[in-house]
């Protein structure tokens, strides 16, 4: 990526300094847009350490001193917090082990085990991608309903075992760059497919598979829709919906301090994981955004 | 077939075969109910009664679809190309050998990594016409700002700024795609004497052209379906400014619990969807350079 390097040396002194004017333009675009990008974080965060009245204020407060540790605590015993955790990691955890397991299973089979009528099933589960959620989620809704898991957390974790087209994709691909001579020796050495799957495959995949469990915990931490649809009771309810009703209840009133501090709570998780994973958040970003 | 390749074949479909079960079970059959269900009046409860296209002809009739289609369409001609050109300049900016790239690539995708009610209680915040963020900021230097998510006016406006938030994504795929362009392309256009902009418009743009088509198409496609948002910000008011059409399609469904309505506008977003999409591969033809293309003739 070195382009400077082998440009022509022979610049005018003209071209030098306008070449500098374009460099300090570009710092201050990006820090400026930087800072932009950073406004809201820091507003969430020093609204929710606030106390109550200094949140309507002008001019307002914008570092507040001392900072109201409390209203996390108390942010988070208004409502039975816990509970809302809890649901919500049982129904994120099941539902990450359901996609990596389906998923893999069924790339593993279109990547490697050949069978007549496999590419037409798999071009047929792609074409599925193009479909709008909205068109299967009311019959989807009514076998539910018919089956007596609304209000229970089946609907939000059982699809999830029968995999997901995107993601079968994005590891089918992954499984075909790996070479396949190692499959063949344990395969003379008597391995079975399901063998050569799990020792083998799946532990030269970790990447791919990583990048599948990443984009699972968001969507499923983040889903709103889906609990809005299926969870009526409120002990059932996850982090998104309760903070939701959150906002429109009487029992929070005029709190934004309180109502902050459980936003921020709840981006806490995605955003160490954005941290301590950002590559593989990054390889997995480029893959969906250059793969047409 | 030979026996080896038969126990390949049946172990195949073993390895697929959840996979196959969950798409006919959420993909295929509930296509072909909901095409069935947009005929009826189906209710939830009680058996449905097919009445052909009565929900069609009530969609003409029916002031507030119109309105949700205004409010989506508009929200995504304005959006998508908004995201394209901020992302993509921003890309640009990034991809100068300048330092901290690294560091900016973060601090520009770090709203991409959050989003759903958090995110939308957050701007809604943000948003509060006495004490949000934007206003206060706004009366420092003087200006009475608008009353954003209250006014139909810049309600929806105030929802297509804070589209700008999560354009991070866009921004890392640019930018990889920036980083594929050959550096020969750009030193044999130097020693033709071109300058910054003819390399930008006979170069990048072409090189870029099946990225920026990709993230066009999806972008549009994930914009009709925009829900969370509006649902905690809005409910879709002022007076219907900010009526989109996955809100109005979730109302009939679930707070009305017209099944059979609210299949058909279900399918009347999908032909739309479709539509828009074959429009743009249509139009792909004329600005979306493909290398392999050039190979072949």
């Amino acid at each position: 990526m070195k382009v400077t390097g082998r440009r022509p040396r022979s610049r005018s002194l003209g071209q030098a300094s306008s070449r500098l004017l374009t460099r300090i333009l570009t710092y201050i675009l990006l820090i400026g847009g930087g800072v932009v990008i950073m406004t809201p974080f820091f507003w969430m965060i020093s609204t929710s350490l606030k106390k109550q009245w200094d949140v309507y204020q002008f001019p307002p407060v914008w570092i507040p001193s001392p900072p109201q540790w409390q209203n996390y605590s108390q942010a988070l015993t208004v409502y039975p917090f816990q509970t809302y955790l809890l649901n919500t990691l049982t129904i994120v955890l099941f539902t990450v082990t359901g996609t990596l397991l389906s998923c893999s299973l069924a790339a593993y089979g279109f990547a490697r085990l050949r069978a007549p009528g496999r590419d037409v099933i798999f071009v047929v589960l792609l074409g599925t991608m193009m479909l709008p959620y909205t068109v299967t989620m009311i019959p989807v809704f009514m076998l539910f309903n018919r089956l007596h898991w609304v209000d229970t957390f089946k609907p939000l974790i059982v699809p999830s075992f029968f995999g997901s087209a995107f993601y079968i994709f994005l590891l089918r691909q992954f499984f075909l760059s790996i070479p396949r001579e190692l499959e063949d020796a344990a395969r003379i050495d008597g391995c079975s497919p399901l063998m050569s799957y799990w020792r083998i495959v799946l532990p030269l995949s970790k990447p791919a598979l990583a990048t599948v469990a990443i984009f699972t915990f968001m969507d499923s931490w983040n889903d709103f829709l889906g609990p809005l649809i299926y969870l009526s009771d409120e002990s059932h309810r996850t982090l998104a919906l309760a903070l939701a009703y959150f906002q429109g209840s009487a029992r929070i009133g005029p709190q934004m301090h309180l109502m902050m501090a459980v936003a921020f709570v709840i981006l806490i998780p995605p955003l160490l994981l954005f941290f301590f994973a950002q590559r593989l958040f990054i390889q997995g970003i480029v893959f969906t955004g250059v793969k047409g | 077939m030979g026996p080896l390749a038969k126990s390949e074949a049946l172990a195949c479909y073993m390895f697929i075969g959840l996979a196959v079960v969950g798409f006919l079970v959420f993909q295929v059959g509930p296509i072909g109910v909901s095409a069935y269900l947009s005929f009826t009046n189906s209710e939830l409860i009680g058996t449905p009664a097919w009445i052909g296209l009565k929900n069609y002809a009530e969609m003409l009739q029916d002031p507030l679809l119109w309105q949700a289609l205004k409010v989506t369409m508009l929200y995504a001609a304005v959006t998508v190309p908004l995201a394209l050109v901020v992302s993509l300049a921003l890309a640009l900016l990034m991809n100068q050998n300048i330092r901290g790239v690294a560091v900016f690539r973060t601090v520009y995708y770090l709203p991409a990594v959050i989003s759903g009610v958090a995110v939308a209680v957050l701007w809604r915040w943000i948003f509060n016409p006495e004490f949000g963020v934007l206003n206060v900021l706004l009366r420092y230097v003087g200006i009475k700002g608008p009353a954003w998510l209250l006014d139909p006016h810049t309600a929806l406006p105030s929802l297509m700024l804070m589209s700008l938030w999560g354009i991070g994504g866009g921004i890392i795929i640019y930018l990889a795609g920036l980083q594929a362009i050959p550096t020969e392309l750009y030193e044999a256009a130097e020693i033709d004497g071109g300058g910054r902009r003819a390399k930008f418009r006979h170069i990048t743009l072409p090189m870029m052209s099946p990225v920026i088509f990709f993230n066009v198409v999806t972008g549009a496609i994930w914009t009709f379906q925009e829900f969370t948002r509006v649902y905690v910000m809005t409910q879709g008011g002022p007076s219907n400014a900010t009526l989109f059409y996955g809100l109005y399609l979730y109302r009939n469904a679930f707070s009305y619990f017209q099944m059979g309505y609210a299949s058909a506008l279900a399918w009347v977003l999908f032909l739309v969807i479709l539509l828009m999409t074959l429009l743009l591969f249509r139009s792909a033809r004329f600005w979306v350079y493909y290398e392999s293309q050039v190979d072949r003739t």
